[in-house]
């Protein structure tokens, strides 16, 4: 996992939960974090602008949705995944 | 108080070009919803939506009137004139110089946005058209119906997003009914369905890819729509004493804000505004046979509208019937609730609720009788219609037959 990415990633996820982002670990979810639907939505407008990809997500349903959000760890790993697939 | 009659309606959809075609498609439970066709398209992930893809604006105004109409108030006017014709109201003497139009819009002149930000912005022109801005204002459609009616009183437009135009009848309705004027043109009109306009829902992740499923399980978020539904509110003796045909009478209204989220909707919120409508019209939630719902097709809309309906008529939830027509005519947004108005009108007249289309599978959270993918042959004898708008403004009419 690249240190970057993960570095990235989790500096939006600390913005959107108003925290440190010393303070956010690998296993921590949204829920925990107290980020809400529209966070969300937000959090993936950032992330798809850091790395210029675009991430499958519909807030409708959430969880059939093809980005893996059950964690910060899964989050991570699927932008790692979108990154390589979308730049070939 | 005076009682406030529907003496005439128009309508232009997705669905058909007059009243008589969209009724046709709500019996046969039609999907207006398609390949969206428009300048960039291809640049959005999410390309469907209920447009009106025949529209050929140059049949029915001159090129000096085009210069000035929105693509938003090219049909409010077409539907006003079908209102108009119907109703055979003449606007005139005393009566001109009471009534007005109230019309509910969200984006307004949108595609002139569109069209003039893409000319400056992209195409790096420093000129626009002189009329941009009679063009783009959200009360456009409002004053030109007032210019082309001859319409003399109280005119306004209100945007309350997908509650504009429940919100505009119910304006109009208590300007009737508290005797501040005999009639009114009252309605909505919606044109979102542009570049930028499509853009900015996809941005929000709401749409869905494939189809509006209101209240079913497998559902996959809302689809966008667009068109205008205006009618003819007029006050009960002035109709009777002129010999109109009467389609229906509007009962009552309630308004209320959750003071919540500005997406997310509030059960309470929802709930106190159908009671109001209720209370309004002194119905008792037995006497209601059928509910317009706002029925969007996102679980965040349609779970929290199931729960309010539940609280509200309690035992009696169960025997209602309650469907969006959304399934079909896609989300007006600020024009949804004058397209539905006529779903409801068709109810109480015809006798023939729409259906939900696009249903495949039951909601646990949702437990009502949605009238999946058929219309059903009911009598009702009253109604209400029902919006709840991003922000947490929700507006509710009720609805009677005469």
């Amino acid at each position: 996992m690249s240190e970057s990415v993960k570095e990235r990633v989790i500096a939006i996820i600390a913005e959107q939960a108003v925290l440190d982002p010393g303070d956010i670990t690998p296993d921590s979810t949204l829920e925990s974090l107290g980020i809400d639907s529209l966070g969300l939505v937000e959090a993936i407008f950032a992330i798809e602008e850091a790395f210029d990809i675009s991430v499958p997500f519909n807030a409708n349903s959430p969880s059939e949705s093809k980005f893996d959000i059950s964690s910060v760890d899964a989050m991570i790993v699927a932008v790692e995944k979108l990154i390589a697939d979308q730049r070939g | 108080m005076k009682r406030v009659v529907i003496t005439g309606a128009g309508t232009v959809n997705a669905l058909g070009n007059n009243v008589a075609e969209t009724f046709e498609a709500f019996r046969e439970g039609r999907c207006g919803i398609s390949q969206l066709d428009f300048r960039d398209v291809d640049r959005l992930s999410v390309q469907i939506g209920a447009q009106m893809h025949g529209w050929d604006p140059a049949a029915h105004f001159s090129r000096q009137q085009l210069s000035l109409y929105d693509r938003f108030t090219q049909f409010a006017l077409i539907a006003a004139r079908e209102a108009v014709a119907q109703s055979g109201i003449v606007f005139d003497g005393e009566l001109a110089l009471e009534a007005g139009a109230v019309l509910g819009t969200a984006g307004g002149g949108l595609n002139t946005h569109d069209e003039n930000y893409r000319a400056v912005y992209a195409e790096g022109k420093n000129r626009v058209h002189p009329f941009v801005v009679p063009k783009l204002m959200h009360n456009a459609a409002t004053s030109h119906l007032s210019i082309a009616f001859g319409l003399l009183g109280p005119s306004f437009t209100v945007a309350s997003a997908c509650a504009s135009s429940n919100h505009a009848m119910g304006q109009a309705f208590q300007l009737i009914r508290s005797g501040a004027s005999r009639a009114m043109l009252a309605g909505g009109s919606e044109a979102m369905l542009c570049f930028g306009g499509v853009k900015v829902w996809e941005s929000l992740r709401v749409l869905s890819n494939d189809a509006c499923r209101p209240f079913s399980a497998d559902r996959s978020g809302m689809v966008q729509g667009e068109g205008a539904g205006i009618f003819v509110f007029e006050e009960y003796e002035h109709a009777r004493a002129r010999g109109a045909e009467i389609l229906a009478e509007v009962t009552g209204f309630a308004m209320t804000a959750d003071a919540a989220d500005i997406v997310v909707p509030a059960r309470q919120g929802a709930a106190r505004a159908m009671a109001g409508a209720l209370r309004d019209a002194r119905l008792a939630p037995g006497d209601v046979g059928y509910i317009n719902a706002h029925g969007t097709g996102t679980a965040a809309n349609d779970r929290t509208e199931c729960a309010a309906v539940a609280e509200v008529f309690a035992d009696h939830a169960r025997g209602l019937m309650i469907s969006s027509t959304k399934s079909m005519h896609g989300h007006l947004i600020g024009g949804t609730g004058a397209v539905e108005m006529l779903a409801c009108i068709m109810a109480l007249r015809d006798g023939v609720v729409p259906p939900t289309i696009g249903y495949r599978a039951p909601d646990p959270d949702c437990p009502l009788d949605v009238v999946p993918n058929t219309a059903r042959r009911a009598r009702v004898d009253a109604a209400i219609s029902n919006a709840f708008a991003f922000g947490g403004l929700n507006a509710v009419l009720a609805l009677g037959r005469v």
